[in-house]
């Protein structure tokens, strides 16, 4: 009977918690740019990171899918859990993490092929089509989420790089959300997108949600409120303040907190 | 008062003026380097053109059975007997049958006469009489080389002036040679026979051809892709996407820098004492030229390689690993294919640098005099393993030789080199064009 609620709670945690930090830290040779970080991500909400410019919460997005395995001077201590594993076990391929975990980056950047090759490439090289029957449906489905589907249905072959800004922008989501990850990680990906676009991410990004859980990096507080149900507030490396979006933006605890989503830091 | 907008001031003029001696310099450097082109060209193929042609002369020629064949059945190792001085006499009676049939009076004494044949008319005649036995007793219709005296006055190297001086031909056999010119039985017409003709002694430059040489470069370049496109690609791909950034790989970065402008006959001394002298490889075989040369073009193809792989945007390998592509696949599904314009540019240009070097060749024994075509692979002496020559070590050979015919030879082969490189160089600019892709 006890073992059955032990794995009750189990189960809920998981369900509740899709990545939990302890104690992360990160430096870039000599210089410390995440102060012992910890943070649990939910699932299928909406995560966002705020915080002035250099404050290291790009930095920390990328430790969540490992992408900051790529540069040589980058040291990460600490626990990240994805599912109650740690990802930096040396047991850990980063490319299946990498799967599960996806991530859509700032710059739009689409591979220089036709936009059905940019969506197919992750479920080709996962082996996740048995057949072109089911890339073709894999990639229609990826486009239709990342609303994208009906205005290139007609125009798969065309070059990805040939679409405006917020379409390619829209494409590199289809592209990460057509291998299935569980959590989509985003590097302010509106940056470079003008206002109409912006909407039309955001509010994909809401859809998103029900499938995955989500960790968005924006400059806009605007935009943080729009869209995250939690918020966390980076400063100089530390974590200063994670709570509800709504506790965040109306009663923030810490006074820098305060004073950055005032306007007087940042 | 503010100054006048319609008023240049002293400052701005001073910097118009700087701006203006600047574009003369440009344009000045631009004309001394056509200039230099314009004559380089003027003089290369004011030289050369002519070695495309060649003088001919038509001779009706009586094979007789008594001189060719003293066994009377074709017996072929009688018949070998007879050597080229053999053949020499029949051939000179027949241009003597030729001249008299034209009614041309001649005073010259029969060697005079045998000079305005080329010396290597009378072994192509035994070559074919002997491949062919049964032409014995015939009168066969021969197209025979003239010598380079008369094939130089046709082309307006030998003049009456120079041919009173000369030992090898008079003015008069010039006149005799006009005479048959006039009457069609001798014609200067294009010759194919350059570019398949081996080299030939320094008596008859007009035998001379650069086939074997052709081959021998072809041989090098082959063996100068298959070595030196491999291992320079894989290695700029694991220096600049894998290798990780420390002491050691920016030690290996500086030497490949150095090593590219180490001076060219170094190689040869470094392929002559490990290629020949301790591996034990054919000397002046292509295998060696090839391997020295495949040194020499390896830093060239690898800086070339390195610098187009850093030409593809980091965000590229960002979205295939962030798609959870391993870096392999990173590399030779997204990055690989955007370089390869550059790779392939780097290359050919690499090749075209190889196919023109002469040093290190001359190191390795590659100047020798060869008159066999080298067979690509046989089993004394392996691949590419037969002695050979090259393009460059040709038209070096030929200007080192007495004959005035042998520098419009080495102008001929230098057209021909220059030739090779212009087409390298135009499938480099179009592969470029054609694969190049915009992000």
């Amino acid at each position: 009977m006890e073992d059955m609620i032990q794995m009750d709670r189990t189960m809920s945690t998981q369900q509740d918690i899709k990545i939990e930090a302890k104690g992360v830290q990160v430096y870039y040779a000599d210089n410390h740019a995440i102060k012992d970080v910890d943070v649990n991500i939910a699932d299928k909400t909406v995560t966002a990171f705020i915080g002035p410019s250099g404050c290291g919460k790009s930095t920390f997005l990328r430790c969540l899918n490992r992408m900051n395995d790529t540069i040589d001077i980058c040291r990460v201590e600490g626990k990240i859990l994805l599912d109650g594993e740690d990802i930096y076990d040396p047991k850990v391929d980063p490319v299946q993490l990498r799967a599960k975990v996806g991530m859509v980056f700032q710059k739009p950047n689409p591979f220089p092929k036709s936009i059905y090759d940019n969506v197919a490439y992750g479920p080709k090289i996962h082996g996740l089509a048995r057949n072109k029957a089911d890339l073709d449906e894999i990639v229609e489905q990826s486009l239709r989420k990342a609303a994208l589907w009906n205005e290139v249905k007609d125009r798969l072959n065309a070059p990805g790089t040939g679409m405006s800004g917020g379409q390619q922008q829209r494409l590199c989501i289809a592209r990460a959300i057509a291998t299935a990850p569980e959590v989509l990680l985003m590097d302010e990906p509106c940056s470079a997108l003008d206002p109409i676009a912006t909407a039309q991410v955001e509010e994909l990004i809401d859809e998103l949600r029900q499938s995955f859980s989500v960790v968005i990096v924006t400059h806009s507080m605007q935009q943080a409120a729009r869209v995250s149900q939690k918020t966390a507030f980076f400063h100089l490396g530390n974590l200063v303040e994670f709570d509800d979006t709504d506790k965040i933006f109306t009663n923030p605890q810490d006074p820098r907190t305060e004073s950055y989503i005032s306007g007087r830091i940042g | 008062m503010s100054t006048s907008l319609l008023k240049t001031d002293a400052r701005t003029k001073k910097r118009n003026a700087a701006e203006a001696r600047f574009k003369a310099y440009g344009l000045g450097a631009i004309i001394v380097a056509m200039f230099a082109l314009v004559i380089l060209l003027t003089s290369v193929l004011g030289n050369g053109l002519s070695s495309f042609k060649q003088t001919f002369i038509a001779l009706e020629v009586e094979l007789p059975e008594d001189k060719l064949d003293k066994s009377g059945v074709r017996d072929l190792a009688v018949m070998s007997k007879v050597t080229t001085i053999g053949y020499a006499p029949i051939l000179r009676n027949a241009l003597l049958a030729t001249l008299a049939e034209q009614g041309i009076e001649t005073e010259l004494s029969n060697k005079e006469i045998s000079n305005m044949i080329s010396k290597e008319a009378a072994a192509t005649v035994r070559n074919r009489v002997l491949g062919n036995p049964d032409l014995v007793g015939q009168t066969v219709r021969f197209d025979v080389l003239a010598s380079g005296r008369i094939d130089g006055f046709f082309k307006g190297r030998v003049t009456m002036e120079s041919a009173a001086l000369d030992n090898n031909t008079s003015p008069e056999a010039l006149e005799i040679a006009q005479a048959l010119a006039d009457a069609g039985i001798m014609q200067t017409k294009f010759n194919w026979n350059f570019f398949v003709w081996p080299d030939a002694s320094d008596q008859r430059p007009e035998a001379a051809g650069i086939g074997v040489a052709i081959l021998g470069s072809l041989y090098m370049m082959l063996v100068v892709l298959c070595l030196a496109l491999p291992i320079g690609v894989a290695s700029s791909i694991y220096l600049e996407e894998f290798a990780p950034k420390n002491r050691w790989t920016d030690i290996i970065e500086v030497n490949i820098s150095n090593l590219a402008a180490v001076p060219s006959i170094v190689f040869g001394i470094l392929g002559l004492a490990i290629f020949i002298n301790f591996m034990e490889f054919n000397q002046s075989s292509p295998l060696v030229g090839g391997l020295v040369l495949t040194l020499m073009t390896l830093p060239t193809i690898i800086i070339s390689t390195r610098a187009a792989l850093k030409s593809v945007p980091p965000s590229i390998r960002d979205a295939a690993l962030g798609v959870g592509a391993s870096k392999m696949q990173s590399v030779f599904h997204h990055v690989l294919p955007l370089a390869a314009p550059g790779i392939l540019t780097g290359t050919i240009i690499g090749l075209a640098q190889a196919l023109g070097e002469t040093a290190p060749l001359l190191l390795i024994g590659m100047v020798a005099f060869v008159r066999e075509y080298p067979a690509a692979f046989t089993p004394e002496s392996g691949l590419f393993g037969e002695a050979s020559t090259a393009l460059p070590v040709q038209v070096y050979n030929w200007t080192q030789r007495a004959d005035p015919g042998f520098v419009e030879r080495a102008s001929g082969a230098i057209i021909t080199l220059l030739v090779f490189l212009l087409i390298m160089n135009a499938v480099a600019i179009y592969l470029r064009r054609r694969f190049e892709r915009r992000w």
